[in-house]
């Protein structure tokens, strides 16, 4: 009998310990699954209250038909490379790309431009001062069937019969020329920024669009870029509140980012066209320097207003649209790169939109006025975010979108209180970046990149936006679709532009008038002159 | 009791993972560094990522089914082995190497190694027998142990 119990006991601790794990398994995955049912709960509380639509832009029309023929005009750096965004390298970059790519698995630039999807256009025809230049892009893009030919002026270009539409990336002091010129000569335009190099130029330009009706595009293709599109659905949406300020950014620390580039070896006044190149530019003798690395002289180029400036204010116009600001004030200096130049290498712009909204969740009369602060050094290269900053929210934009609520938004007060919301995690992100691994390598192209001018997303494949940018600009002449950046965006571009240009060479503010659609005249200044002078001759 | 520790991390992780549908192991092997990383985005690709997640869960909910329930644990110590070890390589801890999302501070050795180790330990000295399930699939075994 004592036996039998003593066995009894056996098998009941035996049992126990054969079977402790099974409630210790059911608590795991109960507590598993209550903790993943909280956070989907959560996290879906907050999607449908944003209620946000990542879709991508409407897709433009298509290529068939005959092959468009272009001319290119200016092939220095910019002009490579937006060949390439149509189709067409040069033999030396297909060999670069391909050697870079057999030492770095992860760098797939060639990768990239092979799968680029056909634009059926042709090169007839390519101009640039420097002869080198145009002879290793006629060497490169002619074939069989279609020899590229040189001309040494532009004009003569715009006069051929071969060319349908002309690709300009000059220097800054020839865009406007070139282009109206090529608008009164019936050639499509796609011009890059910044779209003028002064004032006049900019209603001279606009009224050449508007006279002649050919297709006309500046180059700000990150207008193609998805999460940009997002952006304008969340303005849309309220989600941000009253923006009040929006902080955008420039940090480069490199000579590349500088603007120091390399002066070619067969540079000399046999090879570069100096009387073509000075323009309406003061005369100065033959300077190898001035030619190759413009941007850093008021006479060709625009500084950091019009040059780098110019980017992260069309970014923030074609989510918001907010226009020409009311009035701007500037201030900086040539504090790191004192090599001769004269534009500025630290600039801080200050656009007022006191009328702007982008609405509100407040009572009515807190929802107007808006300060857009752009901030330049090309001395550091610290990363600073482009922020919208709204009462309820804030959007950090680039190539990923994050909204992070604020902990004093009216909007999402109850949802913070029950700590559905926490305002230190993003209610919001966006990355169709997360697929790609980043097999960008030099500092200049991460924060093009970074800022979404590079590339974009389709369908979770990484695209060259330029090459979305062209294909718009080329649907727009074949099948009549709007272009995303044509006169209006870049007439508000460019007046913003030279309005910062001028606040930072005059010391004072410079106002707007919207009921006239002019730059508010300053007694005793002719603005055009101010803006391609040397701040050290104003002063 | 440490074989049932161990069991809880893993299978709680993969609870975690199997009541969340939307995660991935994408964003972990893309930013994965070291000797390894290539063959790390390689699984992150489109065409591998969907076994691998399905796998990474599969692994973890069998190890912490096998060490908490003491059943065929040898075989669930070994799965833990692997999955730790790829763990380890995908962020190994070298030095001058971006240990991201971790705390505390790691030269060779990290927790996924530590963790490893003790499993290997589990399996040289296998516990089931006399606390789990095996007791019930290997009834021979239970007698001995009464004896």
């Amino acid at each position: 009998m004592a036996e039998e119990k003593q066995k009894g006991n056996v098998s009941r601790r035996s049992a126990l310990k054969g079977l402790t794990g099974l409630p210790v398994v059911g608590g795991i995955l109960w507590a598993g699954a209550v903790e993943a049912s909280q956070k989907k709960k959560s996290r879906e509380s907050i999607l449908k209250t944003l209620n946000i639509n990542a879709s991508p832009p409407p897709k433009t029309g298509p290529m068939s038909g005959d092959p468009i023929r272009l001319g290119i005009i200016g092939f220095g750096i910019r002009g490579p490379q937006l060949c390439r965004s149509l189709g067409f390298a040069t033999k030396k970059w297909l060999a670069d790309m391909k050697a870079s790519a057999e030492k770095n698995a992860e760098d797939t630039r060639l990768a990239s431009f092979l799968e680029q999807e056909n634009l059926n256009v042709e090169i007839t025809a390519v101009c640039d001062l420097f002869d080198v230049r145009a002879q290793e892009a006629a060497d490169s893009f002619s074939t069989d069937k279609v020899k590229v030919k040189i001309y040494k002026h532009h004009q003569a270009l715009l006069e051929s019969n071969d060319v349908d539409a002309v690709v300009i990336a000059t220097a800054d002091h020839w865009h406007a020329p070139i282009a109206i010129a090529a608008l009164e000569a019936g050639k499509h335009v796609y011009l890059e920024k910044p779209m003028t190099h002064n004032i006049a130029e900019t209603y001279a330009l606009q009224d050449a669009v508007q006279r002649t009706g050919m297709v006309f595009q500046v180059g700000h293709q990150h207008r193609q870029t998805q999460s940009f599109v997002t952006a304008r659905d969340v303005v849309n949406k309220n989600i941000l509140g009253h923006v009040s300020l929006i902080q955008a950014n420039t940090n480069r620390n490199s000579d590349n980012g500088a603007w120091q580039y390399t002066i070619h070896e067969k540079a000399s006044p046999d090879t570069i066209d100096w009387q073509q190149f000075i323009g309406n530019a003061p005369m100065v003798p033959f300077n190898p320097e001035h030619f190759f690395r413009w941007r850093k002289w008021w006479a060709y180029g625009s500084g950091l207003s019009g040059d780098l400036m110019v980017h992260d204010y069309d970014r923030v116009n074609c989510v918001l649209e907010m226009g020409i600001p009311r009035s701007v004030i500037s201030s900086g200096g040539i504090y790191t790169h004192k090599d001769g130049r004269n534009v500025p290498d630290v600039m801080q712009i200050n656009m007022e939109f006191p009328d702007f909204t982008t609405g509100s969740s407040q009572e009515s009369g807190k929802e107007r006025g808006m300060t857009m602060v752009y901030s330049a050094t090309l001395g550091n290269q610290y990363s600073r975010t482009t922020a919208l900053m709204g009462h309820d929210a804030t959007m950090e934009l680039g190539n990923r979108l994050t909204i992070y609520a604020d902990r004093n938004s009216t909007r999402y007060k109850d949802m913070i209180d029950n700590e559905t919301i926490d305002p230190n995690v993003p209610i919001y992100q966006y990355d169709p970046s997360a697929n790609e691994v980043d097999g960008i390598t030099s500092a200049t192209a991460k924060y093009f990149a970074d800022k979404g001018l590079l590339y974009t997303y389709r369908n979770g494949r990484r695209v060259d936006s330029t090459h979305l940018h062209m294909w718009e600009w080329l649907s727009a002449i074949r099948n009549g679709t709007p272009v995303s950046c044509g006169i209006k965006e870049g007439f508000e571009e460019a007046i913003t532009a030279h309005m910062g240009g001028l606040s930072y060479k005059l010391g004072r503010r410079i106002d707007w008038d919207p009921a006239k659609q002019e730059i508010v005249p300053i007694e005793g200044f002719d603005l055009d002159e101010v803006l391609l002078t040397d701040t050290e001759k104003l002063v | 009791m440490l074989r049932v520790l161990i069991g809880w991390h893993f299978l709680y992780e993969g609870a975690i993972k199997l009541f969340n549908p939307g995660w991935t192991a994408k964003f972990y092997l893309l930013s994965s560094e070291g000797m390894f990383k290539s063959f790390f985005h390689t699984l992150a690709g489109d065409t591998m990522i969907g076994i691998i997640d399905f796998m990474n869960v599969a692994c973890l909910l069998i190890v912490g089914l096998a060490l908490i329930l003491g059943v065929f644990e040898r075989i669930g110590a070994s799965i833990g082995i692997v999955l730790l070890i790829l763990y380890y390589f995908a962020h190994p801890a070298f030095p001058g190497l971006e240990q991201a999302g971790t705390e505390g501070s790691y030269f060779l050795i990290n927790k996924n190694l530590i963790e490893a180790a003790a499993l290997y330990v589990i399996f040289l000295c296998p516990t089931a027998a006399y606390f789990g399930l095996t007791r019930y699939l290997r009834p021979s075994t239970l007698t001995t142990s009464n004896v």
